[in-house]
């Protein structure tokens, strides 16, 4: 019972690790870089839902602030890509690498000083509300989350696969320059995936304020343990970066349980890096070598 | 523009292209040896901090810069090299010996760190040298014994031959240890750059399969760069650890890392020169802001002090605009003042023109 | 006696059988040349003899070595050089350097030996500076030793990857589409180089190429592969008018 009560709440951690994850995977399918900036997007986002929905501030219903937090922080990372990013559009990933840190350092200076340093948590309808299930007691928060992520992923699934943008995506994704040849504007193509993964990282934010307090330094390591995620996942797939998550949300759990403290903090990261020292190229690899 | 004539292949391996050059290095380091002399000892120890990042950046440097691996690590093998300087020490070994055996020992571990991570290449190999450098943060709680767990480890004096070198008690001293071992170690990466060794180092950052075609070992290429820029950055650590005088989990936190990578791409990728440029502003900055707090409070009465955390701003927006307008750094930037100067008044607009092209994947190595 | 022979040699993807069961002798001293539609295997091979593939099955033996298990990083060493068919230049260095890693191979200090300057260390590098020079002449690169390749035209690249395959001091060079991209007067210096190389270096050449003129200028044997699979094997002339070989590349039942 124990193990199933921990299992559940490790998935539900897990599932905002996924989310972000999934946020770092749309952003990397697209145009092969990877945001560093991720976890600060999620930071952000759970700031924005604060402002929105807490009562002392905004005042809105949770689900109506929810939507605006998305929006929000969807048309800054649009705004991001359009304004900040495309201009080194082209360049190496390692400039992408560089770029995203440094924009995560500004997210969090601008959080600090709009919202403060001192944690701050989601006032939610369901804050606190408990399900007794058999001997399990559930807290509602962790079972929304889990809804609202499988819902989320399945909305993106249909979207990759079966509309026009999200196959334009697929594409420019494969092979920038053929995909422009085919008629796909590329450029605007990676500034609609930025907002999109906007939307994803607010939601995942706005979950994990529902869960516990924010500030503005959470995203860094919050952003590292999705990166985890991602890499377990192999970057390329969205499925695999949700899996990722899970895994890490689980054994989070079970390593803070069971394990001597100190080393549970390890866990996640010892996972990632056994995982990428005998699967380079992550559980879900499309790892292939290079023509000559 | 003044034209160098060569007469023997001589004149390309030397360090300095000619006397002119080498005067000018010759200057700049009776400067820097006058130094203590010149300024206050407050300045002098924010001088002696920015030749730890020197080093530090170097070390970096043979690593991102040169050999094209990116790591987001590098704090964790600084670290490394502080905790074991100082446990060398405290078993009775003199400064002399513990340095270079912690260099050794941070290299050797780097190096056998890299053998598996180094399988993977760009973003992958980024990520698993991030995830290491938040590990050591807990290790170095747990490895309690080797690294006074929460508590830290003070540093002991430094002892060479009866003249004690201590930060704070013989600051000039102190200056002089850092200035010699920064010479030592440009010297090294300068003769490495002019080597077969340091080509192939170039060749496996270009091209990883030509290389093999033409005889690298790729994966020993890698693993030495690494171990190699592990060791500097090891010797960085140690004199850290001496500089702030006590270590604990906290003194090398992934911040450290990544202000360690962003120092080698404001000064400029590919270039000793690079690592200089990069030290200089990441040491000097918080000074700069400080001065420019007073100046604004006293000018026009504005308290930014009133906005935490406005230095890592001030330098996210300095490498945001570092990537956009000038790739190659403080360094690039130089070499085109210098061309423009040079060719007065003949430069022309375009000369340094990026092309722009679409990505190519990196996805296959 | 034969430098390179190649046996039975296959390797397959997948289901894809991109080389199957291909055999071949290259006699030394002599150019040989691969021809074959695209996708037939061409580069395949080169990449085989390279090690940078495992082949399924088959065996490469060089002078008398069997080199089938060899590490992809020994294969200069043992006197065999290539170039590449999209030009894999290291862009961020000059002419020289990018020759002088062609060398590498010859080099004896160690890396501490490096890092020190030590006598060793000079003396290679006056060596390798002395044979990369007479290449650069052999090759007509002086006007170019000290530029970035990042700057350079198309095929004067073309060239510099030769020179620095020439750099490693092969017996056997692999020049893989040498012509393609070059307008007719460097393919007709690429046919002179390429007979110099014979000639003057003694070297033995084996090479994919498309271009048929240069093909039948300076090629002493053709062989013709289609579909991973060898189809004849002959002079210039003879695999040319050869029907099968007609077929394969127009495609027309003969």
């Amino acid at each position: 019972m124990d193990a199933l009560q921990l299992l559940i709440g490790g998935v539900a951690n897990g599932c905002i690790y996924g989310l972000v994850a999934l946020g770092f995977v749309l952003i990397y399918k697209a145009s092969e870089a990877v945001n560093f900036a991720q976890g600060d997007m999620l930071m952000f986002g759970a700031f924005l839902g604060i402002a929105f929905i807490n009562e002392d501030r905004g005042d809105l219903p949770f689900l109506l602030g929810l939507v605006a937090a998305s929006l929000c922080l969807g048309l800054i990372a649009y705004a991001l890509d359009r304004f900040v990013l495309r201009a080194i559009f082209g360049q190496p990933q390692f400039a992408m690498v560089v770029l995203t840190i440094a924009l995560g350092f500004v997210l969090r200076f601008v959080a600090g000083t709009i919202w403060g340093y001192d944690p701050v948590s989601l006032e939610t309808p369901f804050a606190g509300e408990i399900l007794s299930l058999g001997g399990l007691t559930l807290a509602v928060a962790d079972l929304l989350i889990i809804l609202a992520t499988c819902g989320l992923t399945f909305v993106l699934w249909l979207f990759f696969g079966r509309t026009r943008l999200g196959v334009a995506m697929q594409a420019s994704s494969q092979n920038q320059m053929a995909a422009y040849y085919m008629g796909i504007p590329v450029k605007r193509v990676n500034s609609i995936v930025w907002g999109l993964s906007g939307v994803v990282s607010a939601i995942a934010g706005v979950l994990f304020a529902a869960k516990g307090a924010v500030e503005p330094s959470v995203g860094l390591l919050f952003g590292i343990k999705a990166f985890a995620a991602a890499v377990i996942g192999g970057f390329g797939s969205l499925p695999g970066a949700l899996l990722g998550g899970l895994l890490i949300g689980v054994i989070e759990q079970f390593a803070a349980r069971y394990a001597p403290s100190g080393y549970s903090q390890i866990a996640p990261y010892a996972l990632m890096l056994l995982v990428l020292i005998l699967r380079p190229g992550g559980l879900f690899a499309q790892i292939a070598q290079k023509k000559v | 523009m003044r034209v160098h004539f060569k007469r023997s292949y001589d004149e390309d391996i030397r360090l300095f292209e000619d006397w002119r050059r080498m005067a000018k290095y010759a200057v700049l380091l009776a400067i820097m040896i006058a130094l203590p002399a010149l300024v206050s000892g407050y300045f002098l120890g924010e001088v002696t901090l920015v030749l730890i990042y020197c080093i530090a950046g170097m070390g970096l440097m043979v690593l991102a810069g040169h050999t094209g691996q990116i790591s987001l690590g590098h704090a964790a093998f600084m670290a490394i090299g502080a905790f074991s300087n100082l446990w060398f020490m405290d078993q009775g070994m003199p400064f002399l010996i513990a340095l270079p055996l912690s260099a050794i020992f941070t290299g050797v571990v780097g190096a056998i760190v890299a053998l598996p991570i180094l399988r993977l290449s760009g973003i992958y190999l980024a990520i698993a040298t991030l995830a290491l450098s938040i590990i050591v943060e807990d290790i170095a709680i747990i490895a309690e014994p080797y690294t006074g767990g929460v508590v830290g480890v003070f540093a002991p004096p430094i002892e060479f031959f009866g003249t004690m070198v201590d930060r704070y008690g013989t600051p000039n001293l102190f200056y002089w240890m850092c200035l010699a071992l920064v010479v030592l170690v440009t010297l090294g990466y300068a003769n490495l750059l002019r080597s077969a060794t340091g080509r192939s180092f170039l060749a496996v950052r270009d091209s990883e399969v030509s290389a093999r075609a033409l005889g690298v070992n790729v994966t020993r290429t890698k693993a030495l760069a690494f171990g190699l820029s592990c060791g500097v950055t090891g010797i960085a650590g140690a004199l850290y650890a001496h500089f702030v005088q006590v270590v604990n989990y906290e003194s090398f936190l992934v911040l450290l890392s990544i202000n360690l990578l962003l120092l080698v791409v404001i000064g400029g990728l590919g270039s000793i020169h690079g690592a200089f440029f990069g030290a200089i502003v990441v040491g000097l900055l918080p000074q700069g802001l400080s001065i420019l707090r007073d100046f604004l409070q006293g000018t026009v009465g504005l308290d930014i002090s009133a906005y935490p955390g406005l230095d890592t701003m001030v330098f996210a927006v300095i490498i945001i605009g570092m990537v956009i307008y000038e790739p190659l750094g403080l360094y690039g930037f130089y070499m085109k003042v210098k061309t423009q100067w040079q060719l007065f008044p003949l430069a022309r607009r375009d000369m340094f023109r990026r092309s722009k092209s679409y990505l190519k994947t990196e996805r296959l190595r | 006696m034969s430098l390179l022979s190649v046996t039975d040699l296959a390797i397959h993807f997948g289901g894809v059988k991109a080389v199957d069961g291909v055999s071949f002798d290259v006699q030394a001293g002599e150019v040989f040349t691969i021809v074959g539609p695209n996708g037939a295997g061409k580069s395949t091979i080169f990449n085989l003899i390279s090690r940078f593939y495992q082949p399924t099955h088959g065996k490469i033996v060089f002078d008398g070595e069997d080199i089938t298990a060899t590490p992809a990083h020994h294969i200069a060493e043992l006197g065999i050089a290539r170039t590449f068919q999209n030009i894999e230049l290291f862009d961020h260095s000059t002419v020289l350097q990018n020759l002088l890693v062609g060398a590498h191979t010859k080099r004896k200090a160690t890396w501490v030996e490096d890092v020190l300057h030590l006598p060793r260390t000079r003396s290679n590098e006056r060596e390798a500076r002395r044979a990369v020079e007479e290449i650069i002449d052999f090759l007509d690169l002086a006007a170019y030793r000290d530029k970035m390749i990042a700057g350079l035209p198309y095929g004067v690249r073309k060239v510099v990857e030769i020179a620095r395959a020439l750099a490693c001091e092969p017996r056997l060079i692999l020049l893989d589409e040498p012509a393609s991209g070059l307008s007719v007067e460097e393919t007709n210096d690429m046919a002179f180089w390429i007979e110099d190389m014979k000639k003057d270096l003694g070297l033995t050449v084996l090479m994919v190429e498309h271009d048929m003129s240069l093909v039948s200028a300076v090629s002493d044997r053709v062989l013709a592969v289609v579909e991973g699979k060898p189809l004849a094997l002959g002079t210039s002339a003879e695999v040319q008018s050869d029907p099968r070989v007609i077929e394969a590349y127009l495609g027309t039942a003969a």
